[in-house]
């Protein structure tokens, strides 16, 4: 039967990935739906799972269990089909720290025999453009910052142009200029028609840049889909910052809301209540405030956060699920 | 029939381009000599044939026939047995030592380095990395033996009288033809460390950590030369891949013997086939997890 199958609109599928390492399952059946073009956040707490699945996506070790495909392909067995059309940083960058940064990338890029040696010098100065390195484009890399790294390993996986890119933790290491640096770069490969798929513990960087999650747990993906229907599993809230407490939850009380009260770093708590179940609009409700005599310092919607989501899913702090 | 079986679309890579891969192996071989580890070996290498040429030179006293190492008594009357004498002075030991420096760093190294995620995912496909990493110690041993070989005549040389040369079966031979011969028997060295190289690259395919599989290699090519001096042993001795490395004098004799060049090249290329298995058996599999 010829005709779209699923696979094809997606740029990494998995059903049932699973790895085990002795008795300690460190991937325990995941099923990973990453479509083609998004920006594929692939989140979980250290130790979840994520490196050992971006391995066997990448060919690096053997699945105990599970089918892969990468571009429409069955992986391992068509990896050099495959692997030159993916661009991939796997946990942190790693360089022969005896080559200057411009020898590394010449040296990895070899290693393609797709990769034309006719343009390899070009394309090499052209990738460390891209990450901003061309001035340290002749230093040696032991005498590189983590940060430094980290930029020629995302250089790496730009030598060429890429149907999919995979960055496991992608901005580890990076000050924060750097960080943001490597958000504009994912967001315009992104544009380019670049599927990128990003591990990262990170929620704010996910948030940030990514169409797409994935939730990791203890080995088990615990939510997947699109960052808009993954938020919309909290909860939307107004926070009215006054000086009129009392009068201001009894205006919201009085709308059918149920207003508390919570303390802040300020003299006045602010008042929260959530938005749900209700029929009220944000400017409605500030409009009977004012009728209500309430002085208004601000006025704040409360998007779900992931990180509560995140939380959630995965537990608080160092006590994560092992 | 699932879609991994559909042709690849007209955005697949070029194919075209998929060229043998030789910029690989070239790129290998750069970073090897690159390394001031390799140059350190080498510099090493060429100071035994200086030391011994000085130490001759030096000293006043004449040795007796037989005294010393192989050839050294003969290196003050023609400064062509430094090299020879260089090469008897370095296989047991150092020479297995930076061979098993460069074949136990093969992939050990890399996966130490962590670079050798990055090689197989950009994809360099592991049997490839394995012929190649193989043939970059094949040229390293082949580069060592010459280094001895031609520091050994630089210095004899410029040390002592050089002519015609007196052969071990007593015949005499040209200044052109010792040269020759001298080639000969860094062709000899090259070949007997191409098994031990092959058991240095298999050991490095089962670790992550390359000093261990460094030593475990020198460790393997120290015991074979063991075992080869226990008399009770002596139906193993032909296999052993060191029974022949001070063979070369064969070729040292007029008419020209082969016949331990042969014997050497056969237990080598046995060694190196069980050993090249062996590491594609491992490697193929293997879980990379560094």
């Amino acid at each position: 039967m010829i005709g779209v199958t699923p696979e094809e609109d997606l740029a990494i599928e998995s059903r049932g990935l699973t790895k085990r390492f002795g008795r300690q399952t460190a991937v325990n059946g995941i099923d990973l739906a990453v479509p083609r073009g998004s920006v594929f956040g692939f989140l979980g707490p250290n130790g979840s799972g994520k490196t050992t699945s971006i391995r066997m996506l990448l060919a690096l070790t053997q699945a105990t269990s599970g089918s892969i495909n990468v571009l429409g392909r069955r992986m391992p067995a068509r990896l050099h089909d495959v692997l030159p059309r993916v661009g991939a940083l796997v946990e942190g960058p790693a360089f022969y720290p005896f080559l200057s940064g411009a020898a590394n990338l010449r040296r990895l890029d070899t290693a393609d025999r797709h990769a034309p040696g006719g343009t390899r010098a070009a394309r090499v100065q052209l990738a460390l453009e891209r990450v901003g390195l061309s001035h340290a484009a002749d230093k040696k890399v032991h005498a590189y910052s983590l940060g430094m790294k980290q930029r020629l390993g995302i250089a790496n996986a730009l030598l060429l142009p890429r149907e999919l890119l995979v960055l496991d933790e992608p901005t580890n290491g990076l000050d924060p200029q750097g960080t943001r640096e490597v958000r504009n770069l994912v967001r315009s490969l992104a544009a380019e028609g670049t599927t990128v798929f990003v591990s990262s513990h990170l929620l704010a960087e996910v948030e940030q840049i990514c169409t797409h999650a994935a939730v990791m747990s203890a080995g088990s993906i615990v939510a997947q889909g699109t960052l808009a229907a993954l938020r919309q599993v909290g909860d939307t809230r107004v926070r009215v910052r006054t000086p009129d407490t009392q009068s201001a939850v009894r205006v919201l009380t009085h709308l059918g809301l149920d207003p508390t009260q919570t303390q802040n770093d300020r003299a006045d708590p602010d008042v929260v209540a959530l938005l749900r179940g209700t029929h009220w609009q944000p400017e409605a409700i500030v409009t009977a405030l004012v009728a209500g005599g309430v002085r208004i310092r601000g006025f704040i919607i409360e998007e779900p956060s992931l990180e509560e989501r995140f939380v959630a899913l995965t537990g608080e702090g160092f006590d994560v699920v092992q | 029939m699932s879609s991994s079986d559909v042709p690849p679309p007209e955005n697949d890579v070029n194919p075209t381009h998929r060229g043998v891969g030789w910029d690989l192996l070239g790129s290998e071989i750069m970073v090897l000599f690159r390394r001031r580890r390799t140059w350190a070996m080498l510099v090493a290498l060429a100071l035994i044939p200086i030391l011994l040429a000085v130490a001759v030179r030096l000293s006043s006293s004449t040795l007796d026939p037989g005294e010393g190492p192989p050839f050294l008594d003969r290196v003050s009357q023609n400064g062509l047995f430094v090299g020879f004498t260089a090469m008897v002075v370095a296989i047991p030991l150092f020479l297995p030592l930076t061979i098993g420096v460069v074949a136990g760093d093969t992939i050990a190294g890399e996966a130490g380095l962590g670079t050798l995620r990055y090689l197989l995912v950009a994809p360099a496909g592991r049997v490839r990395l394995l012929l190649v990493k193989y043939t970059g110690a094949a040229l390293f041993c082949l580069v060592a033996s010459l280094t001895l070989t031609v520091s050994g005549a630089l210095i004899g040389a410029a040390l002592f009288p050089v002519g015609p040369v007196t052969l071990l079966s007593g015949d005499t031979v040209s200044v052109t033809e010792s040269l020759l011969r001298s080639l000969l028997v860094a062709a000899y060295v090259t070949v007997s460390l191409l098994g031990l190289s092959m058991i240095g690259l298999f050991i490095s395919t089962l670790t992550d950590v390359p000093v261990g599989a460094m030593a475990a290699t020198i460790v393997v090519s120290v015991v074979a030369q063991i075992l080869d001096i226990i008399p009770q042993l002596s139906w193993l001795h032909p296999w052993l891949f060191s029974h022949y490395w001070l063979g070369f004098a064969d070729l040292l004799r007029q008419p020209l013997d082969l016949g331990s060049f042969g014997q050497n090249a056969v237990v080598q290329v046995c060694y190196a086939a069980v050993f090249g298995s062996l590491a594609y058996s491992r490697f193929v599999t293997k879980d990379i997890l560094s």
